[in-house]
Formats: structure tokens, sequence, C-alpha cells
């Protein structure tokens, strides 16, 4: 992260390349900030200003629409599902994805080169071509013993949690590897485990690699909408499905919208900011490596 | 897809397993020597055979059934179809196969644009941003909002920014900067392509941005030393160091990006709803709509078919040459 | 003993996985296979203005019937983007609702999987009888020849609606009753700056009611007899064209409707931007937008030439919500309690009047509260000039395909595209050979 000293040297950026930079980078801010300014001015817009011609400025500011999307659609029970999906299915994935991501990265076993193809190539599967029979599956398992997957948050959290495990096994995997062995092997002359070397010395030097892990689980999980729109009901419902409500027969509330997705992006946005620092490190020792 | 394990993968168990230890004792070493490994990787593999494996074989069950709203009921009992649903699917000459062709040509034109530029956008920023410089970790916390936001409020967003009377599109282009002589529809005709582009791009592009940022300082600063000594300028450095050094991080990024581009559903499906509009008829809504809107879940699993295979023809294709490449820039 | 604890860390991981997916428990609307004789699951479709709306209309609704029976019935009511969806993955489960509402145009699809209890006679008696029913409503409730798949719930019919402000200061003193009228009406309006009609453009389903309509008053059905689709004869295209005409060559219908899909010409009129709307049964709804009765009229549906009647003079589709029972509900003598008990002339008259339809059973279609000048039209229309849906089993195939090929039609004039009679048979062609072929 800190800058080369050698950039800095008599060879320094010339004009060309500082004015490059700077022309480039005021245009992409404009590009990235253009519909986040979007969202913000017009949840704070009366409902004529956003059924009218679009205007920058809102003629009175108002929060109405904050106090209305509470009461327009379920949006607290909605936001109570996504937060109890989102975070079971970023918990589960993680651990899971140390304990793979140690085998393969700790052992010589038969079949490891078949196990990460196979758990990679799942990320080119069209989703589309699994949400049906899932749908069955889960149904048959749920009529054959009792767990009720279907219609359950818990089947989406299985879902959800598979979604995020290849990538989040590659990229620890990565992590792992770069990990002198010598500290766990000290671990285990010590006295410790396999298992304990895993959690007293390869988990906290890899602390880094397993946010970024996270934060990308939860992230996937927060904002999918296929397998929630056929997997959900009333109860179950999440916000990716449940944001549609806001379009309802009379009218479409843009205001409240913007609110909403304000409301539903903020904590994911504030932990992604806080937590990219160790997202880059994370990136940087597992995945480009 | 790249996962080198390094070379000296050695057997920490079997270095510390003391021998001294009794006849019972070595036995369950060697247990635990063999079956650990495994019992740590159960709970993935358990989940992906339920989730991903077992559900997929289903699909190719299915894609060999006439599976329409008379059979659904109990899809066990619909009739096999042999190939009828291939066979449809990929006869070009009749309106389905037809819609499926102009759908996939949709999507592989879309796919590269979107993934061209996100590359480009991502790696330039990464490296305009590689020096220090007021204000930019701020920008850089900015730069990846569009990638933190949740895909539905993002798309919304440019869903109301892009309608034909009240949307920011319009006013700008029309209203501001009389760039058009009537106000242009984005969300449905021919438009629609460039506004799913846009929209797909403004999301993507910060990954690509993150990941080579991440790239980027695993980039020895010898190399730069050493240039710098030989006299090359900022704009030589970065062809001869900075962009070769990507390379292997480019290979993962291109191809990751391709996956989740080619398969995205949910920007299509909340940008247009249910029933996308040609000029954007991308392959995954294509497949969405023609088994759940029209009810025929066998032909929709055959076309899900296809386009794995041709996922996984690209995904082989694409490994190997690069694959090639880099060893031949290794040597 | 590190084998064990290996093992039971590896074990402890499982359960977690299956912790969670229990822990997430929420209630699996385990419905069908539900065979508590106490409870119903009943899936209602979005008649109000939203769906908090609904809960609040039928809820006092459902505990009275739970005073009555002991039955609890568990409501979920599901957006319309959802309806099909939902209906479609309960059927294939065969885990859904106990009872259900359902579109009535759906009646022939849905009845086709087998899924939804048939009314035979036996079933009807317990209801009170078939007679009961107004017959333009039975029509609509699966094929013929069929014990029907659904009873009927709420009737609607579309109507004109008219901003009086608007026509008075345009100095139009009655409704139009044609179709040229409308659109000569709509030049004087022009010149007083305001829009003339909305429409859904982007609407699949709106697309069909509407040209549905236009190709019966030229004479054409979407199907043949035999149920075979048959959507590009000259009168179907006339009927499309005519349709789509609106917007491109007599210029009533502004283009930006060409993308609503989400009601938005309702609000227009609501807020007095346009002068005229065709909707189904609006009053609720517009009043929910805070459009008082008072401003503004409802008349029949425009014709070709004469006054609304039967054949060519048809001018709405019979619109409705039917309410249907699944067949493999663990409680089927509840699910038909439930049925009696909506389908009763009481909460007839109570739900119609808070969703502003028309109740299809006869003893409460009586009832004064459905004989004011709105509802008057609204009858009328059911009674002597509304023609169902064409009921076969590829009915949702045929809402998608058609209604597709009339958006898209709209996005070609909304580009400034030209369209003619031959892009309008082509693009029923296309959809034409979409159409399953057996």
């Amino acid at each position: 992260m800190s800058s080369p000293p050698v950039a800095k040297s008599p060879m320094a950026s010339p004009r060309s390349f500082l004015w490059s930079r700077r022309v480039f980078l005021t245009l992409l801010t404009g590009f990235v900030l253009v519909p986040v300014y979007v969202m913000v001015s017009s949840s704070l817009k009366p409902l004529a200003d956003v059924t009218g011609r679009f205007r920058w400025l809102p003629s009175s500011l108002t929060i109405r629409p904050y106090i209305d999307i509470w009461s327009t659609v379920p949006l607290a029970r909605y936001f109570v599902n996504s937060l109890i999906v989102a975070g079971a299915a970023t918990v589960c994935s993680v651990v899971i994805a140390v304990f793979s991501a140690y085998a393969v990265s700790r052992y010589q076993f038969r079949g490891k080169r078949v196990f990460t193809v196979t758990v990679l190539s799942t990320q080119m599967f069209p989703g589309i071509l699994f949400l049906l029979p899932l749908f069955l599956l889960y149904v048959n398992i749920g009529n054959a013993t009792g767990i009720a997957l279907f219609g359950s948050r818990g089947g989406l959290i299985l879902t959800y949690l598979t979604f995020s495990l290849p990538f989040s096994i590659w990229m620890l995997i990565g992590y792992f590897d770069s990990v002198p062995r010598d500290l766990d092997e000290a671990a285990l002359v010590d006295g410790c485990g396999p298992l304990g070397a895993l959690f007293r010395i390869v988990v906290p030097a890899a602390i880094p690699g397993i946010v970024a892990v996270a934060v990308y689980a939860f992230m996937t999980a927060w904002g999918e909408v296929l397998f929630a729109s056929v997997m959900t009901n009333d109860t179950t419902r999440t916000l990716a499905v449940g944001l549609q409500g806001y379009s309802t027969l009379n009218d479409v509330y843009w205001n409240q919208i913007m609110a909403a997705s304000l409301v539903v992006s903020v904590p994911v946005v504030a932990g992604f900011l806080l937590l990219q620092r160790y997202l880059v490190a994370g990136l940087t020792a597992g995945a480009v490596k | 897809m790249t996962t080198t394990t390094p070379e000296a993968v050695e057997h920490p168990v079997r270095k510390n397993s003391p021998g001294a230890a009794s006849g019972p004792r070595r036995r369950t070493g060697r247990i635990r020597r063999l079956g650990l490994p495994y019992l740590l990787l159960l709970p993935a593999l358990i989940l992906e055979l339920l989730v991903h494996l077992v559900p997929m074989v289903i699909g190719i069950v299915m894609s060999f059934k006439e599976l329409t709203q008379f059979y659904i009921r109990d899809w066990g009992t619909a009739p096999w179809s042999g190939f009828d649903n291939y066979r449809m699917s990929v006869d070009f000459d009749a309106p389905v196969g037809e819609a499926l062709l102009h759908s996939f040509f949709v999507t592989v034109g879309f796919t590269l644009l979107s993934v061209g530029l996100c590359w480009l956008i991502g790696t330039a920023a990464a490296i305009f941003m590689q020096d220090t410089f007021r204000g930019r970790g701020l920008l850089r916390a900015l730069f990846l909002v569009p990638y933190a936001l949740p895909v539905y409020a993002a798309v919304i967003t440019w869903v109301f920014m892009f309608q034909h009377d009240n949307g920011l599109v319009n006013h700008v282009l029309h209203d501001q900067l009389h760039l058009t002589d009537k106000p242009s529809f984005w969300l449905i005709g021919d438009n629609s392509f460039w506004a799913l582009l846009t929209v797909s791009v403004w999301k993507g592009w910060p990954f690509a941005f993150l990941i080579v940022m991440a790239g980027l300082q695993n980039i020895p600063r010898e190399l730069y030393e050493a240039a710098a000594l030989d006299g090359a300028g900022v704009w030589q450095q970065i062809r001869r160091i900075t962009l070769p050094s990507l390379r292997p991080v480019n290979q993962v990024l291109v191809l990751v990006l391709f996956l989740w581009t080619f398969n995205d559903f949910n920007t299509p499906y909340v940008l247009f709803g249910k029933a996308a509009p040609e000029a954007a008829d991308l392959i995954s809504v294509h497949i969405y709509q023609a088994s759940f809107v029209t009810w025929n879940f066998g032909t929709g699993s055959a076309m899900s078919v296809l386009l794995l295979l041709f996922l996984l023809l690209v995904t082989g294709v694409y490994l190997a040459v690069t694959s090639r490449g880099r060893r031949a820039a290794d040597v | 003993m590190r084998t064990i604890r290996a093992a039971a860390i590896g074990a402890v991981t499982l359960s977690l996985a299956l912790a969670a997916s229990a822990c997430g428990g929420g209630s699996s609307n385990g419905g069908g296979s539900d065979s508590n004789p106490k409870t119903l699951t009943y899936w209602a479709s979005n008649q109000g203005a939203s769906i908090e709306i609904d809960k609040k209309v039928l809820q006092p609704e459902l505990d009275k019937f739970q005073k009555q029976t002991g039955i609890k019935v568990k409501l979920e009511v599901v957006p319309w983007s959802d309806l099909l969806n939902r209906i479609l993955t309960a059927t294939t489960s065969g885990q859904g609702p106990d009872v259900l509402n359902i579109g009535n145009t759906w009646s022939a699809s849905l009845q086709a999987t087998g899924a939804l209890l048939p009314w035979d006679a036996a079933n009807f008696a317990k209801i009170g009888g078939k007679d009961r029913f107004v017959d333009a409503a039975l029509g609509s409730t699966g094929a013929q020849g069929k014990d029907p798949a659904a009873v009927p719930l709420y009737s609607m019919a579309y109507a004109l609606y008219y901003n009086k402000q608007i026509f008075a200061d345009a100095g139009i003193t009655k409704p139009p009753a044609t179709w040229s009228e409308l659109v000569a009406d709509g030049k004087k309006i022009q010149a007083k700056g305001k829009q003339v009609i909305g429409a859904e453009g982007a609407n699949v389903s709106e697309n069909i009611h509407h040209v549905f309509v236009f190709a019966k008053q030229h004479g054409a059905d979407f199907f043949t007899p035999e149920g075979k689709p048959d959507f590009t004869s000259d009168a179907a295209v006339a009927g499309v064209k005519q349709y789509v005409d609106l917007m491109a060559k007599d210029k009533v219908i502004p283009k930006g409707n060409a993308e609503y899909a989400q009601n938005q010409s309702v609000s227009d009129f609501a807020k007095g931007k346009t002068a005229m709307l065709l909707w189904q049964s609006a009053a609720a709804n517009l009043k929910s937008q805070g459009l008082s009765e008072s401003d503004y009229g409802i008349a029949p549906v425009p014709v070709q030439s004469g006054t609304p009647g039967t054949g060519t003079q048809v001018n709405s589709m019979v619109a409705g919500i039917n309410l249907a029972v699944f067949k493999n509900s663990g409680n089927l003598d509840g699910a038909t309690k439930f049925v009696k008990f909506m389908t009763s002339d009481a909460e007839q008259k109570i739900l119609n009047t808070a969703y502003s339809s028309i109740p299809p059973v006869k003893g409460a279609q009586a009832d004064a509260a459905f004989n004011n000048q709105a509802n008057a039209v609204l009858k009328n229309t059911l009674a002597q000039s509304a023609a169902p849906l064409p009921q076969v089993a590829d009915e949702s195939q045929f809402e998608t395909a058609v209604g597709t090929a009339v958006k898209e039609l709209f996005a070609d004039v909304a580009a400034g595209r030209t369209v003619t009679t031959e892009s309008v048979k082509a693009k029923l062609q296309k959809a034409q050979q979409q159409m399953p072929t057996k």
C-alpha cells in the first residue's frame, strides 16, 4: 500500500501521466457517483418530484419516504430475514471453506485435484439450470425427513453458502499456502493436533483472507434474487424480492424505493468499506498469487 | 483454476507422528492421516453434491422429458422425449431455436463488451492509483461502492434513471444537453442493450479494480527500480513491467468476470422484469422465460444444458490457451 | 483420542450447517401436507392498492370464519408478479396452500395441471349449488365440458374512465361510444394540452386483455374451435393493429406509455395528466390515490359502431378472480367450508364493496350497494357485452406470446418505427410459432 520510493525518484511521473490520471479519475468518479447521488437525493424528495420530470435538487426536503418505507411493505421483516440468511450463510461458508482449504493446502491425498476442479467448475453452472431441480430436491427432502428446506430460511442458507463456497475455498487455499508451513509444524511439535494447528496458527495468520471471504459470502447472499424469488414465502422473503413491493398496483413510489434501497445498502456498504483493507490484503495473498 | 500447490507439500502429520507410539496408537494415527483431509472436505463435498451436482443431474434428466404443465404435478410421470427438446432448441430455422440463437449472440456480444470494459476501467484505475496522492484512500473507497451495493438496490436506481418521462438520463441528454431531438426509451427497444451494458459495467468494474489493485502489490519493487535506473518513464514502466506482471492475475480475473457476466441473471431481471426486450435478451433470462413463463421445463433444461456445455468448452479452451501462453512467457 | 476429536469437529461442522438450516426455521408453507383440520393456508391475490390494504380487508373476515367454524386461516397475500410462479412451484411440489385465488383467465391452464379440485355437482352442492353464480363468471372457470377448476370470487369488467373536468374544458359533452369518436375527442383534449388516454404498453396481461377485445370487434378469435392457435387471421391482425395504432397512427396513447408496466397509467389518470383510462374496476384504486368519485365518469368501453353487445360488439373481457382449492390439501373439508364462506352472500357484499368489483353471486349482486351508476356500467358490461378469454390449456402461453408481441410493437412505435399490417402479422406469426405444438 505504501508507495514505492522509486516512483517518487527523479523519474517521477511526467505531466502527461498526471493529466491523464486527473481526467480519467474525475470522469470515473462522476460515473460512479451519479447513481449514488440520485439514490440519496431522490430518497429525500416528495412524491411529486420523482413522478414528474427529473430534477437535480428536491423542491423541498422531506424524510417522509424514510418513515413510509416501513409501512408500505414489511421492510423490517425482510431486513431481519436477509440478515439471518446472509449471516448464517456467511458463517457456515467461511467455516466450511477454512476446513476444505486447510485440507487442500496442507495434505496430499487422492482426489485432491478432482475436488478442486469440481468445486470450482460449479462456478460456471447457470443458476437457472438447477433452480427447479434444487427446488424439487428440497421439497422431496422435506417430505422424506420433515426438515423443511423449501420456503424456509434454512433452504436459502444452504443454497447461498454453496454459491460463495467455491470462490472462498479457492481464495483460502492461496492464502493458507502463503502461511509458512514451519509455523504449524512447530505447533504440531508442541503437541497441538492438526486442528489445533489450524485454529491456533493458520487461521490467525490468515485473518485478512478470512475476512475477505466472509465479505464476499455476505454480499453474495445479500444480493441474490433468482432463488429468493422462488424459494421464499411471505414470512421468509428477503430484501432482494421484498423491495419489488414498492411498485404496487397503485404507483411507483420512486422516492420510497430509493430510500429503501439506501437503507438496505448502508449496512453492506459500510461494512464493506470498513473491511476493504482486509479485502485487498486478502486478495493480494490469496487470489492473485 | 490455477491452484498451483507449492512444490513442498509435506505432510505435517507424518513428520510429527512419534514413532515410539504403541500399536493401537499408530493405527489411529494412520486412519487419521488418511481420513482427516477427507473429513475436512466432507461438509463442502456434501453441500456441493446437494446444491449443485445432484440438481444438475436432475436437470439433465429433465431435459430429456416432455415436462409441460400437464406433467409438472408429478414430473416422474412425464413422458421421455429423447432428444426432442435439444432438437427444438437448436433448430435455428424455427422460432424457438432462432430466438435462442439470437439470445446467445446478444449474450456473447454483451459479455465481451462488458468484460472488456470492466477490465479496462478497473486496470486503468488501479494503475493510476498505485502511487499515493491526496484523497486516494477516499477515492478508493468511493470506487468500491458500486460493487458493495446490493445488486437490486443498484439496478433499481438505474431503472429510475432510465425512465422515459422522469429519468435522469433523458433529462440530461435531452432537456439539458439537447443531444436527442426527443426523449429516448432505454428500457424497451434497441437502446436497452446499451442500458444493460452501462449498468453491468458500472456494477462490475470495481471487482476488476480490486483484483488488479491486489495484483499490483505483488509486483516486486526491484523491477521498477531497475527499470527506473535504465531510464524508463512511467508509461514505459507500465507497459514493460506492470502489464506483463499482471498477466497471471488477468487470466483468472477475465475468466471469472466472463462466467459471472455470462450467467448473470440478477441485473437483467431487475432491470427489465420477466420479459426482456429482444435487444437485451440475455440467455439466463431467456431460459427463465422459456421454462417458467411458458411452463416448458424440459426445453428450458435442455437449453441450460447446452449453455453449460458451451461454458465448459470456452473455459477449457481458454485455460488451455492462456496457460500455454503463460508457460511460454515464463520460459 | 485425536481421531475422535477430529471426527467430533467434523461432525460439529456438519451439524452447524444443519443447525443453520433448522435455526433458519421460518414457517414452510406446509399447507399441502398439513392434515390438521383446524388450520388452512390461503393465498390471496393482491386486489387492493397494496398488500397491506388487502390484509386489512381480509383479516377481519378470516377472523369471522374462525369464530364460525373454529378453523384458523393463515393468510398470505401474493403479489401478482409472483402469483403464477408460486402456484407453479406449489403444483410441482405438492406443497402449497389449501385455498388460493387465481386470475380467472388462468383457469383452463391450471386445470390442465390437475392440481386443483374439480368442482363437480357434489362439490358445488356443498357450497350452495352452481346456479347461485352468474353465468358469465362461470364461463371463465375452466375448459368447456369439464368440471370448473375454480369458483368465481370477484367479477370485474373493463370500462372507460374519464376525467370530467378535462372533458368539460375540451368541450366534450358525452363520453365517446365508438373508437372514431374517441380519436376525434382526443384532438380536442390534446388542444388543451392534456394527454388523451393511458395504456400499459409493457404489461403483457393488459395488452392481451385489450387486443382480445379489439380482435373480437373485428370478428376474430385467437383460437379455433378445436383449440388450435390462430393468431394471424386478417381479423386478428386488424384488431391488434387497431390497438397499437391508438399510439402509432391516432396518437391518442402517449408514446411514454410504451414502457408502462406498473400501473403508471392509473396514477397518470388519478393525477389528471390523462383524460381517459381503460381499466377494470378502478374505483377503489383511484380513491386511494386521492381522486374523488365525483371527479370522473364511467362509460362502457367504445366499440366500432353502434352499441355494446355480443359478437363483434363485445367491449370487455370477463375479468375476475376465482377461488380454487388445492387437490392435495390435507383439509379438503375445511377448504370447502372456506369457499362456501367466501362465496356467501354476506361476504360477497363486503369483499366486493371493498375491492369495487361485482359479486359473481346472484344473491349478492342484487344488493343495492351494487346498483350505483359506476357499478351499473360494469354490471351491464358483464351481463351483456363481455366475453371470456379463450378457455384452453395453453391460455397462459398465449398471454405471454401475444402480450409480448404487442409490447414489442409498442416499443417499435416508441422508437419511431412504423407499424404496418405486415409487421403486425409477422410478430403474431412468431408468437404463434412459440406456442406448444401438442
